[in-house]
């Protein structure tokens, strides 16, 4: 049998994982890690709530001159902005295409709906759209204030207080934290799965990994809200 | 054991199908799944009216060519192909709902026949090892790893059967296609295609309308030879791997 000859230059890496079902996962697993990775530093960085007023703001002044001298003020809080807008451009993206080309792939419904798959691994993309919305709305909220009356810029403290003294805004931030930790139990595993770390052996130890980080970032993040409904920070 | 049966109907490719019901009586508990249905057509034909279209082969669950969806769950309530399914696995009595294999990927032919080719041409795409036939080659002659060879003979008791495209709620391939690229992939006589199998297969896949993995692990449960669900995770390293070297 004769071959053909190849000319055609070979696809890049990036175009072949781009272009491939295999290759999107791929960078949806990728740009998850680093958001969880940001989570989880954020979620640590919000317990000093808990320490009072000047220590919280300190902090937050801090996060601004970060790297100095060697980074100008702003510097390396820009660097992570731009890091954290690629990955959840490239995760909402292929999050999207993703879904799209799955909804087409199965036109029918069988009668019986007898899912044997976990709560959280189906209610991820409803649980990502809550997350993109609840961004959209925190960003709004507490870092440029366009939607908070009242809000102070460089006063983070007071900021999170009255964010959370109102109904709304806990109710918005309690539902968004479940969302989280539902879409990290199975996305965190996953994610394992997609970059091919999983194995039978290690199965037991990334699906308690996956729940432990849910676990720690949900009721980390939730403790600030439930604090100031309580009366502990105010 | 008598029974009440609803079977999709559809006449071809482009007609509109619709759930029948028929009773049958005389079941055997003993009897297969497949032979419950011969009973069905037989009075069927005898009323002078079209039996119901389904696949079978071997009806020893070795050729994977039955299919059937049955009460929601591909091959049925056990772990096994349809032929291997016995009626003992359900009660005198029971109403059954028998459905094709449903994904874009594969068109339903008639009644419960759907249209696999699409695995075929997965296969045409790297499924293989590409030597020279003739007379079988000695078998000592290229040592294997007994851990590789068991690996590779989990792998290759994939019967191409599409359950694992039937139970997906994004009608995927990963499981069909990850069996196929890890069974050759880790074999000696394999390797030098290593790359340009896993991306023609994944690059053929895609082309052939099947959804992306969202590991749900529907598939590895409803697979009646246990292909397990890490293999797609293999299947993800290799794809990776291999983009990554260009070939
Ligand atoms: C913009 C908002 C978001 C959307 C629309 C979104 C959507 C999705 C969707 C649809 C999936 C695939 C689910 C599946 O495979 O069944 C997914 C997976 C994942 N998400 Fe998100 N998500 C969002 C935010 C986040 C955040 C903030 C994190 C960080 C913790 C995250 C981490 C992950 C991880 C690690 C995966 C697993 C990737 C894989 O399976 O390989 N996502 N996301
Ligand atoms: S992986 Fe299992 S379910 Fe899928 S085609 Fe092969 S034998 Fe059938
Ligand atoms: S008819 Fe061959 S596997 Fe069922």
């Amino acid at each position: 049998m004769a071959l053909d000859t190849r000319t055609g230059r070979r696809p890049s890496f990036a175009a072949t994982l781009w272009g491939s079902t295999v290759g999107k996962k791929t960078v949806m697993a990728v740009s998850g890690l680093i958001m969880l990775l940001y989570l989880v530093v954020h979620m640590i960085g919000n317990l000093k709530i808990f320490f009072g007023a000047a220590e919280f703001n300190h902090y937050a002044h801090w996060l601004r001159v970060v790297g100095e001298p060697f980074m100008h003020e702003e510097w390396t809080l820009w660097l992570v902005r731009v890091v954290l807008l690629a990955a959840v451009v490239a995760h909402a993206t292929s999050a999207y295409q993703l879904s799209r080309r799955d909804i087409k792939a199965r036109p029918g419904k069988y009668l019986h709906r007898k899912p044997r798959s976990s709560y959280a691994t189906r209610t991820m993309r409803w649980g990502g759209i809550i997350l993109g919305l609840f961004l959209v709305w925190h960003l709004l909220d507490l870092t440029t204030g366009t939607v908070h009356a009242g809000f102070r810029p460089g006063h983070p403290y007071q900021n999170v207080v009255d964010t959370f003294s109102t109904w709304y805004g806990n109710v918005i931030y309690l539902v968004a934290m479940l969302a989280l930790g539902l879409h990290i139990r199975h996305g965190f595993w996953s994610a394992a799965q997609t970059l091919g770390v999983g194995s039978r052996a290690r199965d037991r130890a990334l699906k308690t990994t996956a729940n432990a980080l849910a676990l720690v970032l949900t009721v980390g993040f939730v403790s600030v809200p439930v604090a100031v409904m309580t009366g502990v920070v105010s | 054991m008598r029974l009440t049966l609803r079977v999709w109907r559809q006449k071809n490719a482009g007609a509109e199908g619709a759930m029948s019901t028929y009773e049958v009586d005389g079941v055997s508990s003993d009897m297969s799944f497949l032979e419950m249905l011969d009973t069905l057509n037989e009075e069927l034909i005898l009323k002078g009216e079209d039996p119901v279209a389904f696949d079978h082969d071997c009806r020893e669950g070795i050729c994977g060519a039955c299919s059937l969806v049955i009460n929601g769950e591909a091959h049925g309530p056990e772990r096994t192909t349809t032929c291997q399914l016995h009626m003992r696995s359900f009660e005198d009595g029971d109403t059954i709902d028998v459905e094709p294999w449903r994904a874009a990927a594969f068109p339903v032919v008639k009644d419960l026949v759907v249209d696999r080719s699409a695995f075929d041409r997965i296969i045409q795409a790297g499924g293989y090892i590409t030597a020279p036939t003739g007379a079988a080659p000695e078998a000592h002659a290229t040592p294997v790893p007994k851990p590789d060879a068991d690996f590779a003979f989990e792998h290759a008791e994939c019967i191409g059967c599409g359950a694992c495209v039937a139970a997906c709620p994004n009608g995927a391939a990963m499981l069909f296609t990850s069996a196929k690229v890890n069974h050759l992939g880790v074999l000696p006589q394999g390797a030098p295609e290593r790359e340009s199998r896993v991306l023609g297969m994944v690059t053929q896949m895609d082309e052939e309308g099947f959804g992306g993995c969202t590991l749900a692990g529907e598939c590895a449960t409803a697979c009646p030879k246990g292909i397990p669900l890490f293999s797609i995770t293999k299947m993800n390293r290799e794809f990776v791997r291999a983009a990554r070297r260009g070939r």
